[in-house]
């Protein structure tokens, strides 16, 4: 089920480790399946452990782990809202709720169009910046005044 | 640019421009030259550690342990494979450093690796980073592939017959990664949850080697002292805290961002260099060195000079350096009921009395924050937090600790009056104009 763009991506992530460590590749390999799939299937966790030669159990303790994994469908935009302390003081709450009332949907929610996905989120590393948003664990947005949210929005089609 | 002033600097000198983090910028404002001539003069490992050791460099990690010394624990000279590892998992709230450091000055931190291995006799590192900061992985991984061509990384580096090759791992949102044993876990693919101490790291780390790991400001320093000389470098900040140090100011300034400035310098320019106080508002509290350490009220934060010792004295930590300044629209329990929450939730449940502990500590904050708190609401989180402090494998149960501790400290009547009047002292239209969010569309 992996794509062979995708495995040879993870051939590369397994080549930075000794030969008899290839299990740390793992969250790499996850990281790459979630790029390829939009979210993580227990079948795509299965075939990374086996890829990897480690246990899917093994594997599987690692998704749940780690909170960038998603076990479930989202939308074909995650968008990421960090509310931590030193956001909080500068508009990360708020933006949170500005986008909740934009969109129509809570945290955890996806809209009924299956667009968008909101997530509250812990520190990005990016405190300087806030309110900072991620989008689908990739790009990170600063700045976020309800003007940018606006753009944003318009943006993600 | 994001380092948006500097006293002194070193880390930050020459990196305007958009190219300040290609490996030809970096070579032209002097960088690998410590390198280059460790490995020309053959340099014996154990002057590259006294420098280091006479430069009184600490670790910019959070705890602060001298490198040198450190690095003297790592069997050198012992044959096998032995690791370096750059904690660049960065998840402190309130820290953004490593991110800039990686962004604007990548082969800082590559060159100061390539000297620890050189100095701890080890062959290969791994750079761990935080998940969520992508863009800086995959600029890491660039700057990796130039220093490989270039011959700074790899086998023979410049013909010395010295071997060492660095790859980048990323972190995919776990906060506890950033604890260095739990790092390690999560390198050698598994859930990243602590080891137990001893064994040390130094005896037995990843997959079972020593190991030294270190803060990407650690390691970015490394070349500077080398360079300069390890007294120089000490001179540059104050006795016991040597060199210029990032810190990442946030919150409620004009301008939030990263400052280098030399160790000693008063909090109070600091703040000035972050453009005062936003709305011209008055302090009301400030966490100096990430959220897991105490909160420090504005008139004995004002006395500080951020260093280590003055930051201890006035009851805190320096920690990784990110400073949380809170102005007098803030409402401490809201402020506190956050980081329990984010403690809550990135215990990574190993020990019974952090992930108990901190379950407890957030549910008793919130229902103080939403007016249902009890009379005796304050003196069970204080026996909550006892119970917890030193009785866990990491250092996380106490960072969950400390903030309880302090906010009830030294806010203890806006948590009484909370409980009392079932709301906050501070109006929520003074907290949500704080924010300045609304300022724009209202
Ligand atoms: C819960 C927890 C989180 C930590 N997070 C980080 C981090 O994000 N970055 C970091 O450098 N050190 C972090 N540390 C400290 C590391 O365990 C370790 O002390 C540090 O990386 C050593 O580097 P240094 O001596 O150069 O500071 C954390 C510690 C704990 C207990
Ligand atoms: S103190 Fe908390 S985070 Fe640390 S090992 Fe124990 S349960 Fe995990």
């Amino acid at each position: 089920m992996l794509t062979s763009e995708s495995l040879k991506r993870i051939d590369r992530e397994i080549a930075k480790y000794p030969a008899e460590q290839k299990q740390s590749a793992v969250m790499a390999a996850l990281a790459i399946a979630q790029e390829q799939q939009g979210w993580l299937s227990t079948e795509a966790i299965e075939c990374v452990a086996n890829y990897l030669g480690m246990a899917p159990i093994a594997a599987y303790e690692v998704a749940t782990f780690y909170n960038m994994y998603d076990l479930k469908p989202v939308g074909k935009y995650k968008v990421s809202v960090c509310t931590n302390l030193p956001c909080m003081l500068t508009g990360g709450v708020d933006a949170g709720e500005y986008l909740k009332k934009k969109l129509g949907i809570g945290y955890n929610q996806t809209t009924s169009d299956g667009l968008i996905t909101l997530k509250e989120s812990e520190c990005m590393g990016a405190c300087g910046d806030a309110p900072v948003m991620i989008i689908n664990n990739r790009r990170m947005c600063s700045w976020m005044n309800p003007e940018e949210i606006d753009k944003l929005l318009a943006e993600l089609k | 640019m994001a380092i948006l002033g500097a006293l002194n600097p070193m880390l930050s000198v020459g990196l305007d421009g958009d190219n300040a983090w290609r490996l030809a910028d970096y070579v032209k404002r002097g960088g690998y030259q410590a390198l280059r001539r460790i490995l020309e003069e053959k340099l014996a490992q154990g002057d590259v550690i006294n420098e280091v050791k006479k430069s009184v460099l600490r670790g910019r990690g959070g705890a602060g342990f001298p490198t040198g010394l450190k690095w003297s624990f790592m069997p050198r000279s012992f044959p096998g494979d032995k690791y370096v590892v750059c904690n660049s998992d960065e998840g402190e709230p309130g820290t953004f450093k490593d991110r800039d450091i990686l962004r604007y000055n990548p082969h800082s931190v590559i060159e100061g690796m390539a000297i620890a291995a050189y100095a701890m006799g080890a062959g290969r590192g791994y750079n761990y980073i935080h998940g969520e900061v992508w863009e800086i992985y995959e600029r890491f991984e660039e700057a990796l592939d130039e220093a490989r061509v270039a011959g700074f990384l790899g086998n023979n580096l410049l013909g010395s017959g010295f071997n060492f090759d660095l790859f980048a791992h990323h972190g995919y949102g776990a906060y506890i990664c950033g604890e260095e044993t739990a790092l390690l876990e999560s390198i050698e693919g598994k859930k990243g949850q602590p080891r137990f101490k001893p064994p040390f790291p130094a005896s037995f780390g990843l997959y079972g080697k020593p190991t030294t790991i270190n803060n990407t400001e650690t390691f970015a320093s490394i070349p500077y002292i080398i360079n300069l000389g390890g007294e120089t470098y000490l001179e540059a900040g104050k006795a016991n805290n040597g060199g210029t140090k990032l810190f990442s100011v946030s919150g409620h300034v004009n301008r939030p961002g990263n400052y280098e400035i030399p160790l000693g310098t008063p909090f109070a320019t600091l703040l000035e260099m972050a453009g005062g106080m936003r709305g011209g508002r008055k302090l009301k509290a400030c966490i100096p060195g990430g959220s897991s350490a105490p909160v420090v009220p504005a008139a004995t934060m004002m006395d500080c000079t951020m260093d280590y010792d003055s930051i201890s004295k006035g009851g805190s930590m320096l920690g990784s350096g990110a400073v949380i300044v809170m102005d007098e629209t803030t409402c401490m329990v809201r402020a506190l009921e956050r980081l329990s929450f984010f403690y809550y939730e990135e215990s990574c449940g190993q020990c019974t009395p952090c992930r108990e502990g901190t379950s407890w500590l957030y549910k008793v904050v919130h229902r103080i924050e939403s007016g249902k708190g009890r009379p005796d609401d304050l003196d069970l989180l204080a026996s909550v937090t006892t119970n917890i402090m030193g009785r866990t494998i990491c250092a996380l149960g106490d960072a969950a600790s400390m903030p309880v501790q302090s906010f009830i400290k030294h806010y203890r009547d806006e948590f009484a009056y909370h409980i009392e009047h079932k709301k906050c002292l501070v109006p929520v239209e003074v907290q949500r104009a704080g924010s300045g969010f609304f300022t724009a569309t209202v």
